[in-house]
């Protein structure tokens, strides 16, 4: 039986779909099986993301409703042969989501695949909560940002209290995955540390991504940045967070500060 | 601007830091309000089998400090409406 995972974070535009795509091809291209899930019906962004937008045709709604099978639904990826896709819907609205259709798609999936990713849409809302009810693990996505940080404190009080594990009296493991860090910034003190992350929100530490231009020039291309350009410095945090996920033993590699010409000259002054 | 400011410019990542955990603790004990309603309405339910109680009428309190949490549970029980008119 395949893990799910849901990818969460309350605030919206932390990184949820980036990372969703990056960690699902990371975990593909260690030749495991992965479908990803676009739980955020109404403004799917995954398809658009992994480069697939022009080949959605039945998507989640559809499937739950009995539109089309589950397989029909699914999109293989283009590069990598175990990574697919179910996209939502963007057409209707998130009430076409029901509790027992998502339930009887997510463990339709998990006979299949090894990890079922779900991508939740950002709020507290139906969709969030439904994307996260059925998970195992919990990725929490969080800048290191005032906002974010708090979002991510509700968003971690939710897991603990409305998922399915969580119901049963079991513990929900989460673990937070730190995006748009810029080491430099927060050497400076004018960005919330790694350390600081973590002590408010404690839950451990799946991986830093340092903030990139490569993060951005793979959603203009359609891929992953781990399919992108696997040797960018957020491409190797997401190998390593995937790493993590499928249970090695990784030290976390902390993001080295990027100094320019300019930085050199004043590095000094940081010190 | 001023080379001068640029250097004297206050850290504010401390003052993030503070805010969050000042705020977070706060918010954190509001929201084991879930479990305080929760309460509420399962008291409310059992008191209800037995005599009629106004569901406005009914506060549930969780303080919680270190060694211990108080359950604080008020019911206002209203007179006999028949007793009221009289």
């Amino acid at each position: 039986m395949g893990k799910v995972i849901v990818v969460t974070s309350g605030k919206g535009g932390v990184g949820k779909t980036t990372s969703t795509a990056a960690l699902g091809a990371a975990l593909a291209q260690r030749n495991e099986k992965v479908v990803v899930v676009d739980f955020d019906v109404g403004l799917r962004n995954l398809d658009l993301v992994m480069g697939a937008e022009r080949r959605v045709v039945y998507d989640l709604v559809n499937v739950i409703q009995g539109d089309a099978k589950l397989p029909q639904a699914l999109i293989r990826d283009k590069r990598l042969e175990t990574l697919f896709l179910l996209p939502a819907s963007q057409t209707r609205d998130k009430d076409n989501l029901t509790p027992e259709g998502v339930e009887w798609v997510i463990n339709e999936l998990k006979r299949y695949f090894d990890w079922v990713i779900c991508d939740s849409p950002a709020g507290i809302e139906r969709g969030a909560t439904l994307a996260m009810r059925h998970a195992d693990v919990a990725v929490v996505v969080t800048n290191p940002e005032v906002s974010s940080v708090r979002d991510s404190d509700r968003i971690i009080g939710l897991l603990d209290s409305k998922t399915l594990k969580a119901e049963r009296g079991e513990r929900m493991e989460k673990h937070l995955l730190l995006t748009r860090y810029d080491a430099a910034r927060a050497q400076r003190g004018d960005m919330l540390k790694v350390e600081d992350v973590l002590e408010i929100l404690s839950i451990p530490l799946l991986g830093i991504i340092p903030e990139s231009m490569d993060v951005l020039r793979a959603s203009n291309l359609g891929a992953p940045v781990t399919l992108a350009d696997a040797r960018s410095a957020p491409a190797l945090a997401y190998f390593e967070a995937a790493r993590r996920l499928a249970g090695e033993i990784v030290p976390i590699s902390m993001p080295e500060e990027k100094r320019g010409i300019f930085g050199k000259i004043f590095s000094r002054r940081a010190a | 601007m001023n080379i001068f400011r640029l250097f004297n410019k206050q850290r504010s990542a401390p003052l993030a830091r503070e805010r969050l955990q000042v705020l977070l603790a706060h918010e954190r004990a509001a929201s084991s309000c879930d479990l305080v309603s929760i309460l509420r309405e399962e008291i409310l339910a059992v008191i209800a089998k037995h005599v009629q109680v106004d569901a406005e009428r009914v506060h549930v309190k969780m303080d919680r400090s270190e060694n211990m949490s108080i359950l604080e549970i008020d019911v206002e029980i209203p007179l006999d409406p028949a007793l009221q008119a009289a």
